[in-house]
């Protein structure tokens, strides 16, 4: 396998202008995407965004009708599936249920001129790598489901790929399994050196795995960033909701300066935003955004350092590593409610439902989009 | 004997399907097989056992030439069928789209007429004044009419492989329609072309279809008694049309019963030695 730890900026998947779409609409729409080499990517988004679709592309099974794609720097747009140098692994991990896992593991080796030999010694390796040491011999329909997932892994990487495509593999195992094969995954990837790109709607996932996410709405990519940047700055209000929770409020632009805008809520008062921590095209109207770990419940005796505001608890949960506390703004007559989740449950004030709180936050930590 | 309410229950369930087996299909056999070991003189029958029959069966020209044409008839009947059936099995599965309901529809129009018509109808085809023939002549090709066409073995390969194609084709159809689409998205995937990908994926898969298939075809072809009378003329005789004469026109239904169980054996073991060297096609996955 090639040993390749670092990533380095060459591009090895790069997607211009790309349209797909069936039945006229369009599943993909205009998409232009640059996956470096070596690195752990994933195309994150609610079903139906058009993430499978984009891999499909890159792999071949769907053929754009605008745009090109470029693998290693050649332009693919007209070379078949069995021609790129991808391979996948498919969201039922499409098993070949006549062959055992031997045969299934070496499948595409057949289509290579190497000996007998090679290829046995190969498969060896592969099923090694992926944990699956003897079992060469066994029946495909007696495998469970995470043997499955690794005889697909095995599979694809056995041919050496420079892109590994994976559509949604672990959203058919269970919990456990799916935490223990995130972490092997990630494992396998730094230790074989093959760019992955991953598919997935599960935020955890796409956070945990990846060296860079890719958010997609509607056929559209919104953003794309490290994990970090795409939690403590999402750059459109729809991936700022789709990624963890968000508490939004409306606001009206104040005042306008070189690094920082003023905002006024009825109940939040005049915030202060910084520039960078704006997005959208600039207008009077912006809705900004707290994370519910940012807001913080302010007890009696403290005093109120920054930004501050006084709410209702209308809902509170206890989720074992965090408190979840749902609270009514007072000035505002919509109904809605926002979120304050704290985490260090034992040195926080311990309100109940009913109670007035004065909640707390930094500024620094907001972030906010304009409205049209 | 007691029996709890479902133990009844059960009998009372097996109890029809069990008498329809015993009467219809187990009697006639025992009948037959009892009949072959007997001889007739005139209307007669005499009931010492015997082995004459068998004797005569396996061992005279005349049916041994009949066993082997009839076998060899089926055989190919069989393998045309299959032939021809798998790619149009193959089309309606893989490119039908929302048409594929209609396409079976289709195929299944000329059952709406007896298989009887249809027989006669491939003697207004290949007849001395039929379809053919006017039209080699109407294209100025031949100077007489063509008489190789109708009443030998060919006429009557032809007429079963056209008789039998859509018992070949829906079994193929529906193991064809089985095969997740993802397998061959996989197989691509990992460097097959489509003529790889047939023969490492799309025909192991479906193999259960084709077996299938084989076995509907084959079994009855060899008992065919219709259609070597139309269109085969005294070349395209089977055995069970010799059957039929020991039994009428002969008199010798104990030789005709011996021809039947002979013809009867040499199908199941045919049958039963083509699903076991196929078996590993046909487990359950």
């Amino acid at each position: 396998m090639i040993k390749k730890n670092s990533i380095n900026n060459e591009k090895i998947v790069d997607l211009i202008s790309i349209v797909k779409s069936f039945d006229h609409v369009k599943a993909v729409n205009n998409v232009s995407l640059g996956i470096n080499e070596g690195e752990f990517f994933s195309l994150l988004g609610p079903s139906g965004c058009g993430k499978t679709t984009l891999l499909r592309v890159i792999a071949g099974f769907e053929k754009p009708e605008n745009g090109n794609v470029f693998i290693n720097g050649t332009n693919v747009n007209s070379v078949a599936p069995n021609n790129r140098p991808t391979n996948m692994v498919f969201q039922n991990y499409a098993i070949f249920p006549h062959l055992n896992v031997s045969e299934n593991v070496g499948y595409g080796l057949r289509n290579t001129n190497l000996s007998k030999d090679q290829i046995l010694k190969k498969i060896d390796g592969a099923l090694k790598l992926v944990g699956l040491k003897g079992y060469n011999k066994r029946a495909s329909s007696a495998l469970s489901g995470g043997q499955r997932q690794r005889v697909a892994l095995a599979r694809a990487l056995i041919l050496k790929p420079r892109v590994l495509l994976l559509d949604e593999p672990l959203s058919a195992l269970d919990k456990n399994l799916r935490e223990q094969m995130q972490f092997e995954l990630r494992q396998l990837q730094k230790s074989v050196g093959i760019t992955f790109i991953l598919v997935t709607h599960d935020q955890t996932e796409a956070l945990t795995m990846s060296d860079r996410v890719g958010v997609m709405f509607n056929g559209k990519v919104d953003q794309v960033a490290t994990p970090e940047q795409i939690y403590n700055k999402p750059e459109t209000k729809m991936v700022a909701a789709f990624i963890g929770s968000m508490n939004f409020f409306e606001t009206k632009c104040l005042e306008k300066s070189s690094k920082t805008v003023t905002v006024f809520h009825k109940d939040l008062g005049n915030v202060k935003l910084l520039k960078n921590n704006i997005f959208g095209v600039e207008s009077t109207k912006l809705t900004i955004g707290i994370r519910p770990e940012n807001l913080k419940i302010i007890s009696d005796n403290l005093k109120i350092q920054s930004k501050s505001f006084t709410a209702k608890i209308v809902e509170k949960s206890f989720m074992g590593d965090t408190m979840l506390y749902s609270i009514k703004l007072n000035q505002s007559e919509n109904n809605n409610t926002y979120n304050i989740s704290i985490s260090d449950i034992k040195n926080s004030p311990n309100p109940n439902i009913g109670d007035k709180i004065s909640v707390t936050f930094e500024e620094a930590d907001v972030v906010a989009y304009y409205e049209e | 004997m007691y029996l709890s309410e479902q133990n009844r229950k059960g009998w009372r369930l097996l109890g029809v399907p069990f008498l329809f087996a015993i009467f219809l299909l187990a009697v006639p056999i025992v009948t037959m097989t009892a009949l072959s070991f007997w001889t007739q003189d005139y209307l007669t029958l005499i009931k010492t056992i015997t082995f004459e029959n068998y004797k005569q069966a396996w061992f005279q020209p005349v049916f041994q030439t009949l066993f082997a044409r009839s076998l060899i008839i089926s055989l190919t009947v069989t393998f045309f069928t299959i032939l021809f059936a798998f790619p149009i099995a193959y089309y309606i599965s893989f490119y039908g789209g929302k048409r594929k309901a209609l396409w079976l529809f289709l195929i299944t129009i000329p059952f709406w007429t007896s298989y009887l018509l249809r027989m006669f109808l491939w003697k207004v085809i290949l007849g001395y004044n039929g379809v053919l023939n006017s039209f080699f002549d109407w294209l100025g090709v031949i100077t007489e009419p063509l008489t190789f066409l109708l009443y030998n073995t060919n006429a009557v390969i032809l007429a079963l492989v056209h008789g039998w194609a859509p018992f070949a084709i829906l079994p193929i159809f529906v193991s064809l329609e089985k095969i997740d689409r993802s397998l061959l998205e996989a197989s691509n995937d990992l460097g097959d072309n489509s003529f790889n990908q047939f023969f490492r994926i799309i025909l192991p898969l479906s193999m259960p279809g084709v077996i299938g298939a084989v076995l509907i075809i084959f079994i009855p072809c060899i008992g065919d008694y219709i259609t070597p009378k139309l269109v085969g003329g005294p070349e395209g005789l089977m055995i069970a049309n010799m059957i039929q004469v020991q039994f009428s026109k002969a008199n010798n239904a104990p030789l005709a019963a011996a021809l039947s169980v002979t013809s009867l054996l040499i199908v199941g073991i045919i049958a039963m030695a083509f699903v076991f060297f196929n078996r590993k096609y046909l487990r359950n996955y």
